[in-house]
């Protein structure tokens, strides 16, 4: 097990009241394995890889209970150094806006050099060597020349294959992906996500590949993790998620999509909105919005009904939700 | 039944200038570059294509917000491009626009009531000035939102419903045609359903027509009777909805077809994926002759030096291919 998060627990203090981002999350990654996390804005799953990377802003964030392992090393409470160092080699990141993630005013070549010259002691020219190494990898064209520009000198796909580059210049053995193709386009995302899961199955990564998007995850995940207001609802291998989903949520989401295949009638739709962090409803966080919630569901938060080998879901009826 | 709204040869192009003091035009960005379709009432008809296709100029030179290069638009049989005063202002109650984005497009210092009963003030004809709040609580009520809540503001509305007091604002002046700008593709999967239906729903009761642009390819064909995929400015394809997803003929639309994820992961590594390489040319230089040649797996010499025309070449509908033909992507 490379990295392993266990109930974990974040809070924002805001000026309306404590908003329970995270309520007892936990997943985990094995080297050479995808997970999915997979979910809606405000359920949580970008704070998680927040919380894992440490770079949460506090205040208003405070990791209030739980435990994030790298290598079986807690790192809620390493010291800074300690999760620097992990934070270049053991676990990077990656992001949806590759322009607000890399610097200005900086060459993508600098940017990519600087943790090999602090962390590896590399000299500048051997330095500049491995980055054009780098962004060779990444298929971006005229490597030599391109190391030298400035990020606005690259298009949106290419920004998103530099910043690639620099998160596997330390050769991490985890790569957090947050919604790292939603601002491409379809043709440049599908490029994108080729890269991420040849560059994975070369080096065994461990990748965690956070996201909205129901088709991306069925291409790539191995295993899928559905998020709902700052709770797991779901954890399932990708083929029996998709052939049966286990959780009213998860398989709300999947009859709302419109599909490419065919010109359907009206579209599912899940009544209701997600709820306010600063008041999560009782028992199950969806039951105000799930069609086949009983009273229980209300009184009671329903624990984590096992389904099967590595598959769980936390619903009072989980069994015949699987079961259709 | 007669076209509604018909474009012909649209172009718009924006000029790159230089210098403060003597600014001089050193280019031009050909945004939309030479567009003809039509559109019957009542009909959708989509617009799909990747950032930089010039759809959302497309979608503000159609409703004045931008004049036009050149190139005309009939709509019943007026040209728009040439209306001024009142003829203008009636031509406005009748086409409408929807925006992306329901957090910048809605005045925050104004209440629901205001935004969506503003149209109103403009052409007082349609609701005189005593019956407004009851219009504005019946738009309310058609896009589901509760009429209670005119007076609210709104940041004390999710995104989803912000969309629906867009789309309420649009519908006040009973248009005949509303374009939507991507007005699903900020919100939520679970939400994009509810806009979604609503629209679908909208149209049967009100009798709209809809030119619908969006990247999404789904989202499209599950609105849309008929489709146009743009590349760089130009109609690359246009046919009904099944001629565009069941029969593409070219490379260009088999390439986005091919490139959207299918949520099945039982089809995993046994699709015929086409996958393009690069990113799409600037618009300011874009390629001579045919523009997708630079991307593209079929291209001959033909192609960097004749544009091919959008034709009927194979099958039942215009592609602009040399080498258009039929392949099955999905």
């Amino acid at each position: 097990m490379l990295l392993e998060v266990e109930d974990l627990h974040v809070e924002f203090r805001t000026r309306d009241g404590v908003a329970r981002v995270l309520n007892g999350v936990g997943y985990h990654v094995s080297a050479g394995e995808t997970v999915a996390v997979l979910g809606e804005s405000g359920s949580g799953k970008s704070v998680t890889a927040q919380a894992i990377m440490g770079i949460l802003d506090t205040p208003p964030a405070f990791v209030t209970r739980g435990s994030v392992r790298f290598r079986g090393e807690e790192l809620l409470t390493a010291s800074p150094e300690r999760r620097r160092a992990i934070r270049a080699e053991g676990v990077a990141m990656i992001f949806q806006d590759a322009l607000s993630a890399l610097n200005p005013v900086f060459t993508v070549g600098f940017q990519i050099e600087e943790q090999l010259r602090l962390r590896r002691g590399m000299s500048r020219a051997d330095a500049r060597a491995r980055a054009i190494e780098l962004l060779d990898l990444v298929r971006i064209p005229a490597a030599r020349q391109r190391v030298r520009e400035y990020p606005h000198q690259f298009s949106g796909g290419m920004r998103q294959r530099a910043m690639i580059a620099m998160a596997l210049a330390l050769d991490p053995e985890v790569l957090i992906a947050d919604e790292p193709t939603t601002a491409l386009d379809v043709t440049v995302q599908a490029q994108i996500m080729d890269l991420l899961a040849e560059v994975q199955r070369e080096r065994r990564m461990g990748l965690v590949l956070i996201t909205h998007d129901l088709g991306v995850v069925a291409e790539v995940a191995d295993r899928i993790v559905v998020m709902y207001a700052g709770r797991i609802v779901e954890q399932a291998d990708a083929v029996s998620l998709f052939r049966a989903p286990g959780h009213p949520y998860t398989a709300a989401l999947m009859r709302s999509l419109p599909r490419l295949d065919a010109k359907g009638a009206a579209l599912e739709t899940i009544r209701g909105l997600p709820p306010s962090l600063l008041r999560i409803p009782s028992g199950c966080p969806f039951h105000p919005r799930c069609p086949r919630a009983e009273d229980v569901c209300a009184a009671r938060v329903p624990p984590d009904v096992p389904l099967g080998p590595g598959r769980s879901s936390a619903c009072h009826f989980a069994e015949e939700v699987v079961g259709g | 039944m007669g076209e509604l709204l018909e474009v012909r040869d649209l172009v718009k192009h924006f000029p790159v200038t230089r210098g403060v003091a003597f600014r001089r035009t050193v280019g031009r960005v050909r945004a939309v570059d030479g567009v003809s379709f039509s559109l019957r009432a009542g009909e959708t008809l989509g617009v799909v294509g990747e950032s930089g296709c010039g759809k959302s100029t497309l979608a503000q030179v159609l409703m004045r917000l931008e004049p036009p290069t050149s190139g005309t638009a009939l709509f019943e049989g007026e040209p728009v491009f040439s209306l001024r005063g009142a003829a203008l202002r009636r031509w406005r109650r009748d086409m409408q626009i929807v925006l992306q984005d329901p957090y910048t497009s809605l005045n925050p210092r104004m209440t629901v009531g205001d935004i969506v009963g503003e149209p109103f003030e403009i052409h007082p004809e349609v609701a005189p000035r005593g019956s407004r709040a009851g219009r504005v609580r019946e738009l309310l009520d058609v896009v589901g939102l509760n009429p209670e809540h005119i007076n609210r503001y709104p940041h004390q509305f999710s995104g989803g419903q912000r969309q629906r007091i867009g789309i309420a604002r649009a519908l006040a002046l009973r248009p005949k045609v509303i374009v939507c700008d991507e007005p699903v593709s900020a919100l939520d999967v679970s939400i994009q359903a509810q806009v979604m239906n609503l629209l679908a729903e909208l149209q049967g009761e009100f009798g709209l027509a809809y030119v619908f642009i969006a990247h999404d390819l789904s989202v499209v064909r599950h609105l849309s009777d008929r489709v146009a995929v743009m590349y760089l400015g130009k109609i690359v394809e246009i046919g009904t909805e099944e001629e565009i997803y069941e029969h593409p003929t070219h490379p260009y639309t088999q390439a986005l077809l091919s490139a959207v994820p299918v949520a099945d992961p039982t089809l995993r590594g046994r699709r015929d994926v086409i996958r393009l390489t690069g990113d799409v040319p600037s618009p300011l230089t874009p390629p001579t002759g045919c523009r997708f040649r630079t991307r593209c797996w079929k291209a001959q010499d033909v192609c960097a030096t004749d544009e091919p025309a959008l034709l009927t070449r194979i099958g039942t509908h215009p592609s602009a291919c040399h080498f258009a033909e039929e392949r099955h992507i999905i």
